[in-house]
């Protein structure tokens, strides 16, 4: 009996690995199709960004609430992990509780404190999805999260109360079979949670409470399975992703725009034509101003767009958003993602990239959107983990602007201003100093 | 008050301290020209010798940048990097946030490197080291003020405490608005919205931040951007409450102080 359950346990945990490290393997690819861009300067700053941004949630605290809510879900997710290590040991080799022995009198006390985390997380869980489906929050209840968003939520909140309640149940009935003397279950010290619920289980027999608990086992461990698998079609890859997102975030003041060399070169071999390289034979390469789809975005605007997982900080702050623009920057985001996954599956289809007349500018973000921001960087500050969607929203700018010759009258006459007349209004250059006059007047 | 250009002081041989980038709002606009006067008296009030670019200062670029358009951005870039260099320029002050971050952060990379001060710092240094001095019992004495701090100063550089101490130094009552600092709210102008019409909403950025401003009971709103005073004024307004709740540069507010 023993060995076929460790055999299945074996087989389940290389299915649930190699399924996974499949996946991992087309984010990779994905996120690989975005523009090169060198981000390896620094280091000590974006080691410190990740251990205070991803690792320390300082951003988290802007809103104290969720913040607590999340530290107790984040912890707990972190701290039981080191559980699920026993877990996964138990299943391998077959044993139960296998560190009670090593760890004497510590072993019951980390479980009890496990089960203190374990029941955070659970009401944690709770009263986030109070937040979401009852109080209905404006942030987490706007436009762009209708249909699978929302229910991805939701996936994600209820799993975790479930995987808390199977691994509670679990605890508790182990603590009866321990009481009867059951052989196999490991005598420990009672646990500071559970300890309090055996009475639930008095009344059962030893051999449906060996079944029961052999299910919560099993349910807790494929329930853990599957939700490694579903991560990577989630939001909820923020777990992962927020450490590399911080690390790779924005170092340098965020006020500034990335430059354009290819540009600023072109300019400069109009004014100063000596400077200009010799013209050769060679075709110059394809190349597109501004990112009109996911290909010309930095790998890095891809990075984020993965490790988004939408919690809407950043629309909250938005002053286009707030007063009922289109614009909202997690909905960049998010349609950066959808976009680079559809990308991603037109490539396992045909091996290379088909062109499918679609692109992120114009079938996912509207020129409208575009439009409505005010470059504020009031998302980018609102980001607990270092995504930068006013950067996304400048490169599809520029594809706009450069490319398509798309701005409203209104910014040409400003540009032809700006060019003939050196100011952004029609005035004569002239009177630029006429202020002088009037002060010496 | 003499006001001279740099090709003034390159004729007769001299080196201003500092160059004064007064950038197109604070030339043409005629409110954010009061603002170049009052920021211009009072450097010639304590002294110091500054240079204009005069007729040779073009915009910077920024709002063709924002706007996407980095063909008009790089050529406006290249041509004041040409002039500034050629006076060899090593420090200016501007008073627009704008100005101060395509120096401080986009110039640099084409060239451009100067010491860069928004004038709300400078003012606090000139303040701090006793060189501006402000009247005891000034205009503005324990009236209930409040500061919007502008995008491009705040978040974009995170230059939030020096324009909050020259208030001080005013002997105000600083009342702040829920949304300031690093999550103060946009006053609507940025990324070229200045030069067109906002998109559809439901209501106007400005008109949103103005009511923030006038929430809070202050009588004056203090800014340090001349798009911000153009927009905040135009919320106020918009209210009607111009009569009670006025808009000024800090720039302003030393000058009416100066002992």
């Amino acid at each position: 009996m023993h060995i076929i359950q460790q055999l299945l346990f074996i087989l389940c945990s290389g299915i649930a690995v190699f399924f996974f490290a499949k996946k991992v393997a087309e984010i990779r690819r994905n996120i690989n199709l975005g523009r090169d861009e060198d981000i390896t300067d620094n280091p000590s700053a974006r080691w410190k960004n990740m251990i205070l941004l991803a690792l320390g949630q300082k951003k988290m605290f802007k809103r104290p609430v969720p913040a607590f809510l999340h530290l107790a879900v984040y912890a707990g997710f972190i701290i039981i992990n080191l559980e699920i290590l026993e877990i996964f040991l138990d299943g391998i080799l077959g044993k139960h509780r296998l560190f009670a022995p090593m760890l004497g009198n510590l072993y019951p006390f980390l479980i009890g404190f496990f089960e203190v985390l374990a029941v955070l997380v659970l009401t944690s869980c709770v009263i986030f999805l109070i937040r979401r489906n009852i109080l209905k929050l404006r942030r987490l209840n706007m436009p762009e999260l209708n249909g699978w968003p929302k229910s991805d939520a939701n996936i994600i909140l209820s799993t975790e109360i479930i995987l808390m309640g199977l691994f509670l149940t679990m605890n508790t009935i182990d603590l009866v079979l321990q009481s009867r003397g059951v052989e196999h279950y490991t005598q420990t010290a009672s646990f500071w949670i559970t300890g309090n619920f055996t009475w639930l289980y008095s009344n059962l027999s030893t051999a449906t409470l060996i079944g029961i608990e052999r299910t919560c086992w099993w349910l807790h461990i494929l329930g853990i399975f599957l939700f490694l698998n579903y991560l990577p079609f989630s939001k909820h890859l923020h777990i992962i992703l927020a450490f590399p997102n911080a690390y790779y975030g924005k170092l340098i003041p965020q006020g500034e725009i990335k430059n354009m060399p290819d540009i600023q070169n072109e300019v400069l071999y109009m004014m100063e034509p000596d400077k200009a390289p010799p013209a050769t034979d060679a075709q110059p390469e394809h190349h597109r101003f501004g990112a009109k789809d996911i290909q010309d975005l930095s790998w890095k605007n891809l990075l984020d767009a993965y490790s988004c997982t939408e919690c809407g900080r950043c629309t909250a702050v938005c002053p286009a958003n707030m007063t009922g623009k289109k614009l909202s920057p997690r909905k960049i985001m998010m349609d950066t993602r959808d976009r680079m996954e559809e990308v991603g599956k037109n490539i396992q289809e045909h091996k290379t990239f088909q062109d499918d007349g679609k692109s992120l500018l114009n079938d996912y973000i509207t020129t409208e959107e575009l439009r409505a921001c005010t470059t504020c960087q009031a998302c980018v500050e609102a980001c607990p983990v270092s995504i930068d969607p006013l950067s996304i929203i400048t490169q599809l700018r520029r594809n706009l602007v450069m490319e398509d010759s798309n701005a409203p009258q209104e910014w040409n006459m400003m540009f032809g201003n700006i060019e003939n007349n050196m100011a952004p209004w029609k005035f004569s250059p002239d009177d630029r100093d006429k202020w002088v006059e009037e002060l010496a007047g | 008050m003499q006001v001279r250009s740099m090709a003034e002081y390159a004729a007769s041989g001299e080196t201003p301290e500092v160059l004064f980038w007064v950038g197109c709002a604070g030339s043409f606009d005629q409110r954010a020209q009061k603002v170049t006067k009052a920021f211009a008296t009072i450097l010639d009030k304590v002294g110091i010798k500054f240079a204009i670019l005069g007729k040779e200062e073009m915009c910077t670029g920024d709002p063709a940048r924002r706007a996407g358009n980095e063909f008009l951005f790089q050529m406006m870039a290249y041509n004041n990097i040409h002039t500034l260099n050629g006076y060899g320029i090593k420090k200016v002050v501007t008073i627009c946030p704008h100005c101060f971050n395509i120096f401080k952060n986009e110039y640099p990379a084409l060239g451009g490197n100067y010491e860069v001060m928004h004038h709300t710092t400078f003012l606090q240094q000139l303040i701090n080291d006793g060189r501006v001095r402000i009247k005891e019992g000034g205009a503005f004495k324990g009236k209930k003020i409040t500061y919007h701090d502008s995008c491009y100063l705040g978040r974009g550089n995170n230059i939030y405490d020096a324009p909050r101490e020259v208030l001080q130094a005013l002997d105000i009552e600083l009342v702040e608005m829920k949304r300031c600092r690093s999550n103060g709210m946009c006053c609507g102008a940025g990324g070229a919205q200045m030069f067109k019409e906002e998109e559809a909403g439901t209501t106007r950025v400005n008109f949103e931040r103005a009511n923030q401003a006038m929430e809070t009971g202050a009588s004056i709103v203090a800014v340090n951007c001349p798009f911000c005073t153009t927009m905040l004024t135009d919320g106020i307004k918009n209210k009607e409450k111009e009569d009670s709740v006025s808009v000024m540069d800090i720039a302003e507010m030393v000058a009416a102080s100066l002992a």
